[in-house]
C-alpha cells in the first residue's frame, strides 16, 4: 500500500510538465496521494519522490509542513472549526465544546467508526460569517449548536455527498492544459532573451 | 442602498463606485459568458493594443498599491527587476489567511476571469513568460473556479500561445498549497512553490523581484491588486485616479466582521471612508450589535496593533494610520464591543501566530509559545504579576524597542508610528506581541482583576454573553 495509479502517475505526470523544475510539483502530487488513499502513505511517498527526482526523505520533509497532509488515516469527513478571533467573538467556543460533546471526542481525535475527525482550525478567510466551520474544506456559516447537530446528522445518513466528497478530495476540478494552446515550459537556464512582446507592440 | 447578494456569502453590495466587484450580482458571475458579456476581456485587449511600457507606466501613474498587506505600489514594483535577467516571473497570492480577512476568496469564486485578465496584463507589461497563481488549500470551491475558468480561457484563446492572436504568449499555472499561514509571506510562498518547506527566505539578498522563484525576478502580487488591472485598462488613469486620494486612490475590499450589527465584505472608496463611517455608517455595519458600545478594533488584520473610539475618524489611508500606530494591512477590520473579555480575545490571535511560527528564527518559535502559554495562564485565572511582566520582556526580545501604539487620551499616550524593530525573518514574530502589547497597553487593568482574584474565570466564548 500504496503507489500511485497508474490514472493517477499520468495525471502526476501531466502536473509535473508545466513546472520549469519537477520538484515544484510536489505538494500538487501529495495532495493526489491523498486523495488516492484519504492521507499519505509510506509508499505514495517513495514513488513521488521517484516521479518528481527527489528522496523519500525529502518528500517526508515536505509533506509534514502542511497541515493539510495526514500521516494516518482520518475520518471521512474532516471538521473544522475555525477559532480565531472573529469566530471566538461569536461563540466558536461553544460550537467546539457542542461538537466535543455530540461526537463524543475531543478536538484532534477520530470516532471508532471513522465517519468524523473533529479539529481545531485557524483563519478560514470567513470572518464576516462567524462562526464557521469546513467538512472536508466546505464551508458552512454563521453555525448555532443546532445548525451543527443538523450537519453531523446529513453527513452521518450521507445526505450531502454531492457536495462533499470524501476526505482527500479537495477541488472537484482539475486544471487542463490543452497541448496545441499551451507554450509549455522551458528550464530557466535556457532562456537568455526577453519575451519577444516586449519589443515593440503585441500587434493585435 | 445596500444589499447582500446570498450567492457571494458576506458581500454587501451598495451605491458606490465598484472596480472588482462589479460582477457579484450575477449568480453565474465566474463563467465566461457571463464575463464577457459584461466588458470581460475588454482590458486585456486594450494593453495588447499598446506597447507594454506604456501599459506598465499606466499602472505607475494610477498608483495601484498593494492590497496584500504592505501597500507598496505595484508598478513601482515591476520595474525594480534587474535589467536583462530573464525568464522572469509572476506568482499570484492567493493564500488568504491573515485572521480577519476575507476578499481574495471572493475575488476568486465569484470572478476568476477578472483575475485571469489582471495576471495577463500583468505579464504582458512585466515581461513576465509565465505565471503561477498559488490558491490556499483549504479552498476547494475557489480553487474548482479558478481551474474552470482557466479551462475555459485556454479553451478560448486568451491564455497559453499566441492569445488573441498576438506574439504575447504566456501560460497560468493553477497551484495550490497545503495549509501553512507563513506561506502567505512572498519568499515562502516561493519556497513552497519550489516544492520545499514553506519558510520564509532572508531579505536581502532575497527580494524576489531581484532573485525569486527559481533564482530568477519574480514578481509577487495579490489577488485584489491584480483584479484592479482590467478595470484600469478599460476605463483609463484617470478614471481610477478620479476615485479615492491622491496617496490611495480607486476602491479597497474590506471585511468587517465581530460584534457589527451587519458584519460583511464591502468594496469602499479608498482614502476617504473612515473607521466610523465602516463600523456606524447605515451603509455598512451600522454599528454595533444590541446597542452595546464599542470597545477596540483591530483596523488592518491581525497583525495590526489595535485601535479604539478615539481614532474612529481615521480614513483608510495608509500613511494616516500608519503615523496613528497601526497599519491597513490586508484590509479587515476585527470589531470587540464591551462585552469583550479583552485577554481571552487577545489570545486568540497570539495562539494563532504562536502556532503558525514556521520555526526558523528562536524568537518567534520559543517567543511566540512563551507569549501564548504565559497569556493563556492569566486567562484561566492562575497568572501572577510576575507573568505580566514577562508577557512584556519576551515581546520585547521579539520586538526591542518603541511599540506602536494608538494615542489615547484617557491612558496619557501619544501614537507611535508603525512600523516596529524585530528580531526575526518575517512578521509572524512580531504579530504574535502585537495582541498583547495593545491589550495590555490599553486595558490593564482587566489583566490585573484576573490575577488579584486567583480564581478561576472559566471561559466559554469570548464576549458571547450579551
Ligand atoms: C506572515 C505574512 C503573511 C502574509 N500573507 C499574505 C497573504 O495571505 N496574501 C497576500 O496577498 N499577501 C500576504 N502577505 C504579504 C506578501 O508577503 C506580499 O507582500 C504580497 O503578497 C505582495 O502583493 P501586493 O504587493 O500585491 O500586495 C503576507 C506577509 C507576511 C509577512
Ligand atoms: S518570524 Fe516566525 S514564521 Fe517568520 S521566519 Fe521567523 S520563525 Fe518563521
Ligand atoms: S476568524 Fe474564523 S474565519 Fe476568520
Amino acid at each position: 500500500m500504496s503507489r500511485l495509479t497508474d490514472a493517477h502517475v499520468a495525471l502526476a505526470n501531466e502536473i509535473i510538465g508545466r513546472y520549469p523544475r519537477p520538484k515544484s510539483a510536489l505538494v500538487p502530487l501529495l495532495h493526489l496521494a491523498q486523495e488516492q488513499d484519504g492521507y499519505i502513505t509510506r509508499d505514495a511517498m517513495v514513488h513521488i519522490g521517484e516521479l518528481v527526482g527527489v528522496t523519500s526523505a525529502e518528500v517526508y520533509g515536505t509533506a509534514t509542513f502542511y497541515e493539510m497532509f495526514k500521516f494516518e488515516p482520518v475520518g471521512k469527513y474532516v471538521v473544522n472549526i475555525c477559532g480565531t478571533m472573529s469566530c471566538a467573538l461569536m461563540g466558536s467556543e461553544e460550537l467546539m465544546h457542542h461538537a466535543e460533546q455530540r461526537l463524543g471526542i475531543k478536538a484532534g481525535g477520530t470516532t471508532p467508526d471513522g465517519m468524523f475527525t473533529l479539529e481545531h482550525a485557524e483563519c478560514q478567510a470567513a470572518c464576516t460569517e462567524a462562526p464557521c466551520l469546513q467538512v472536508n474544506y466546505r464551508y458552512r456559516y454563521r453555525l448555532t449548536p443546532a445548525d451543527l447537530d443538523e450537519l453531523i446528522d446529513d453527513l452521518s445518513a450521507e445526505r450531502l455527498t454531492h457536495e462533499i466528497p470524501p476526505h482527500g478530495t479537495v477541488a472537484k476540478v482539475r486544471q487542463h492544459i490543452p497541448s496545441h494552446r499551451g507554450v509549455g515550459v522551458v528550464a530557466p537556464e535556457l532562456v537568455t532573451e526577453s519575451p519577444a512582446w516586449l519589443n515593440g507592440k503585441a500587434a493585435l | 442602498m445596500t444589499s447582500s447578494y446570498l450567492h457571494a456569502p458576506g458581500f454587501i453590495a451598495g451605491d458606490r463606485p465598484k472596480i472588482v466587484t462589479s460582477r457579484f450580482e450575477y449568480v453565474d458571475s465566474y463563467k465566461i459568458d457571463r464575463f464577457i458579456a459584461t466588458g470581460g476581456y475588454q482590458g486585456l485587449r486594450s494593453a495588447l493594443s499598446r506597447p507594454a511600457q506604456t501599459v506598465h507606466d499606466d499602472v505607475k501613474s494610477a498608483t495601484v498599491l498593494g492590497r496584500g498587506g504592505a501597500g507598496f505600489p505595484a508598478g513601482v514594483k515591476w520595474g525594480l527587476t534587474p535589467q536583462e535577467v530573464w525568464p522572469r516571473y509572476l506568482v499570484v497570492n492567493g493564500d488568504e489567511s491573515e485572521p480577519g480577512t476575507y476578499k481574495d476568496r471572493l475575488l476568486m469564486e465569484r470572478d476568476p476571469h477578472q483575475l485571469i485578465e489582471g495576471c495577463l496584463i500583468a505579464c504582458y507589461a512585466a515581461g513576465l513568460s509565465q505565471c503561477f497563481l498559488y490558491i490556499r488549500g483549504e479552498m476547494a470551491v475557489a480553487q474548482e473556479r479558478v481551474a474552470e475558468a482557466l479551462n475555459e480561457a485556454y479553451e478560448a484563446g486568451y491564455v497559453g500561445k499566441n492569445i488573441l492572436g498576438t506574439n504575447f504568449s504566456v501560460d497560468i499555472v493553477l497551484h495550490w498549497g497545503a495549509g501553512a499561514y507563513v506561506v502567505g509571506e512572498e519568499t515562502a510562498l516561493i519556497e513552497s512553490l519550489e516544492g520545499n518547506r514553506g519558510m520564509p527566505r532572508l531579505k536581502p539578498p532575497f527580494f524576489p523581484a531581484a532573485n525569486g522563484l527559481y533564482g530568477q525576478p519574480t514578481i509577487v502580487n495579490n489577488v485584489e491588486t491584480l483584479a484592479n488591472l482590467p478595470w484600469l485598462m478599460t476605463n483609463g488613469v484617470d478614471a481610477y485616479t478620479a476615485i479615492g486620494t491622491k496617496t490611495s486612490p480607486g476602491t479597497r475590499m474590506v471585511a468587517v466582521s465581530g460584534h457589527v450589527v451587519r458584519p460583511g465584505v464591502y468594496e469602499i472608496v479608498n482614502g476617504t471612508t473612515t473607521f466610523r463611517d465602516l463600523i456606524y455608517g447605515e451603509e455598512f455595519c451600522g454599528g454595533i450589535r444590541n446597542g452595546h458600545a464599542l470597545k477596540a478594533f483591530v483596523p488592518g488584520g491581525g497583525s495590526a496593533p489595535w485601535f479604539t473610539s478615539d481614532q474612529l475618524d481615521l480614513p483608510f489611508e495608509g500613511s494616516q494610520v500608519g503615523a496613528a500606530g497601526s497599519m491597513l494591512g490586508s484590509g479587515a477590520i476585527m470589531v470587540m464591543d464591551e462585552t469583550t473579555d479583552i485577554p481571552a480575545a487577545a489570545l486568540t490571535l497570539t495562539r494563532f501566530y504562536a502556532h503558525e511560527s514556521c520555526g526558523k528564527c528562536t524568537p518567534c518559535r520559543e517567543g511566540g509559545t512563551w507569549l501564548e502559554r504565559i497569556l493563556s495562564r492569566v486567562v484561566d485565572g492562575k497568572g501572577t504579576d510576575a507573568d505580566l511582566a514577562q508577557l512584556i520582556e519576551v515581546g520585547e526580545s521579539i520586538c526591542p524597542g518603541d511599540f506602536p501604539h494608538a494615542s489615547n487620551e484617557a491612558l496619557g499616550l501619544t501614537a507611535v508610528p508603525f512600523p516596529y524593530k524585530m528580531t526575526t525573518i518575517c512578521f509572524v514574530g512580531p504579530s504574535a506581541y502585537v495582541p498583547v502589547h495593545s491589550a495590555l497597553t490599553l486595558f490593564r487593568s482587566e489583566f490585573d482583576a484576573r490575577i488579584t482574584k486567583r480564581t478561576m474565570i472559566k471561559v466559554t466564548a469570548v464576549g458571547v454573553s450579551s
